[in-house]
């Protein structure tokens, strides 16, 4: 089929090829980020010379060193991000297959898809006196309240993307041999994938938050509950390094997911 | 080979039904190049839907080889108006997934895609994932999987619609080409006149409200169908019969 190779192969040379406008952006958009973040700090600084209750950055450096040190904090980190995995973990680990099953059978989505409705408009929060009431004040209500949290929006969002499945890619499936379980291994889950990972990504924000406002009220170890016990202490610097401490490792875990959304979903045509 | 006797195909709408074909009868013989014309919406896709099996008639028969169509078989190769790619396999796996589901060993399966693929032309291009291919690329990948199960009917769904005109008029060659070696049966939807008659034995003409064919149009054109033959006096006559045929339905 000689005839064929005339028609001009531009794909792939093209592609690596990044057009001018990204370059520059490429370039520039970390520079802003950082120049914004040392901008924040220095308002921060300047913000704190004229007040007795804000502390300086200095200040809260020093006290960050000392609960490293004294093993405070990484204790803390390790029990809420252990709450957090594993709440996370079980509410993904459910949410998938039964959103699933909603996109796939209308019976399971009928049975179903009220109950979803109907807690997601309970803010997670809202459960904790339930919960402990009905589970002790151990891990228990803690962990199902995230897991809870991250259930519901993942749940959701895989719904989304089960529903959303092009009918062409089922019926290119179809007219090649598949049979249903083929189709929905092999077409429908990853279709689906990129808004399964949307709604990791969402679930582990909304766990993260919840996580944290759980320790608040009912924690005996973990970041919500150090900075509980050091507002009654008035203990600004303590309350600010716990705060510094949730925003980054949510910030952390929240890349790590993107890289691995990138990753999986790097099949997908992109505009940005 | 291919035979609808009768067919009617009607939609459940919210307010009542609506009547997508209105008795269709054709026949389709053994290696018949056929190609279907008419004006958009008057049910080309939903003709070819239902013998790729994935509608059914409301009314009437369709046969395949004098056995009733209860769903896709391996004997039909679909290209879809869209071009229905995988996004997330290479070339090499989209063509490769027809022989997976198929059982086919994995060594058999490797040689047989590489043909496909070195047939359309892809071979540099096997491993690229479709979203940085061109349409006609991807196009020719979505030929490649119709061919690799090799069907002995293949249904084509305005399968040059998005393309330039010179890639379009070289697919079409090749598409001439690779039917007079291999020979398969094919039904071929076009909104394009002119492609209708360079490629077919057969052209059908069809009119909306309801869908029905209204003339059937013999192309005697001799082949190899070289660019001679697509600027001949008896090419201009048989394009201008179907064009009046599509255009001034009354
Ligand atoms: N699933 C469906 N439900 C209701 N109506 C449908 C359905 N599929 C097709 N139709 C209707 O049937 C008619 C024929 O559709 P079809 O897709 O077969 O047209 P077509 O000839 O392929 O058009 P085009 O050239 O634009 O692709 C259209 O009026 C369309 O609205
Ligand atoms: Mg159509």
């Amino acid at each position: 089929m000689s005839v064929v190779e005339a028609v001009p192969a531009r794909a792939g040379a093209g592609a690596s090829r990044p057009s001018p406008r990204r370059r520059t952006r490429r370039g520039l958009l970390p520079a802003l980020n950082v120049v914004s973040a040392l901008a924040g700090i220095a308002l921060w600084w300047w913000a704190s010379r004229g007040s007795a209750t804000v502390p300086a950055p200095a200040e809260v450096l020093t006290r960050a060193g000392e609960l490293i040190a004294d093993g405070t904090l990484g204790d803390d980190v390790l029990a809420s991000l252990r709450r957090v995995v594993l709440g996370f973990g079980l509410g993904c680990l459910l949410a998938v297959p039964v959103g699933f099953l909603m996109g796939w059978y209308p019976v399971a989505r009928g049975l179903i898809e009220p109950w979803v409705q109907f807690f997601r408009t309970i803010p997670p929060l809202a459960l904790i006196p339930l919960a402990i009431v009905l589970m002790g004040i151990g891990e228990t209500p803690k962990t199902f309240v995230i897991f809870l949290a991250a259930f519901l929006v993942c749940v959701v969002s895989t719904f989304q993307g089960v529903v959303g499945v092009d009918r062409t890619l089922i019926n290119a499936a179809r007219v090649l041999g598949a049979g249903d379980l083929t189709i929905f291994l092999r077409v429908v889950v990853p279709a689906s994938s990129p808004f399964i990972l949307v709604g990791m990504r969402v679930g582990l924000g909304s766990s993260w938050a919840t996580l944290v406002a759980a320790e608040l009220i009912a924690a005996q170890e973990g970041l919500g509950y150090r900075m509980q016990s050091a507002q009654l202490y008035y203990d600004l610097p303590t309350i600010f390094v716990g705060l510094i401490t949730i925003g980054v490792l949510g910030l952390l875990m929240d890349r790590a997911l993107l890289l691995v959304e990138r990753r999986l979903t790097a099949w997908q045509e992109r505009r940005a | 080979m291919i035979a609808m006797k009768n067919v009617h195909k009607t939609f459940a709408l919210r307010d009542g039904e609506f009547t997508a074909l209105g008795d269709v009868s054709l026949d389709i013989a053994e290696n018949e190049f056929v190609t279907v014309v008419g004006p958009s919406g008057c049910g080309k896709s939903t003709l070819l839907n239902i013998l790729a099996g994935l509608e059914t008639p409301t009314d009437g028969q369709a046969l395949v080889n004098g056995r009733p169509i209860t769903g896709p078989g391996p004997d039909r190769g679909v290209i879809f108006q869209q071009f229905a790619l995988f996004p997330w396999l290479t070339v090499r796996k989209n063509v490769e997934f027809g022989l997976r589901t198929a059982g086919m060993p994995r060594k058999r399966r490797q040689a047989r895609a590489q043909e496909a693929i070195d047939l359309v032309g892809l071979t540099r291009f096997a491993d690229a994932l479709p979203k940085t291919l061109s349409g006609g690329m991807k196009q020719r990948c979505a030929i490649a999987r119709a061919y690799a199960v090799d069907p002995e009917i293949l249904l084509m769904d305005e399968p040059f619609g998005a393309l330039d005109a010179l890639t379009r008029v070289r697919m079409q060659e090749q598409l001439l080409d690779t039917w007079s070696r291999e020979r398969r049966t094919v039904l071929f939807i076009t909104h394009d006149v002119d492609e209708a008659v360079f490629l077919a034995n057969r052209v059908v003409v069809m009119a909306a409200g309801p869908g029905r064919i209204v003339e059937s149009v013999e192309i005697d054109l001799p082949h190899p169908r070289t660019e001679e033959v697509r600027l001949s006096p008896e090419f201009a006559a048989l394009r201008n019969r179907v064009w009046t045929a599509v255009y001034h339905q009354e």
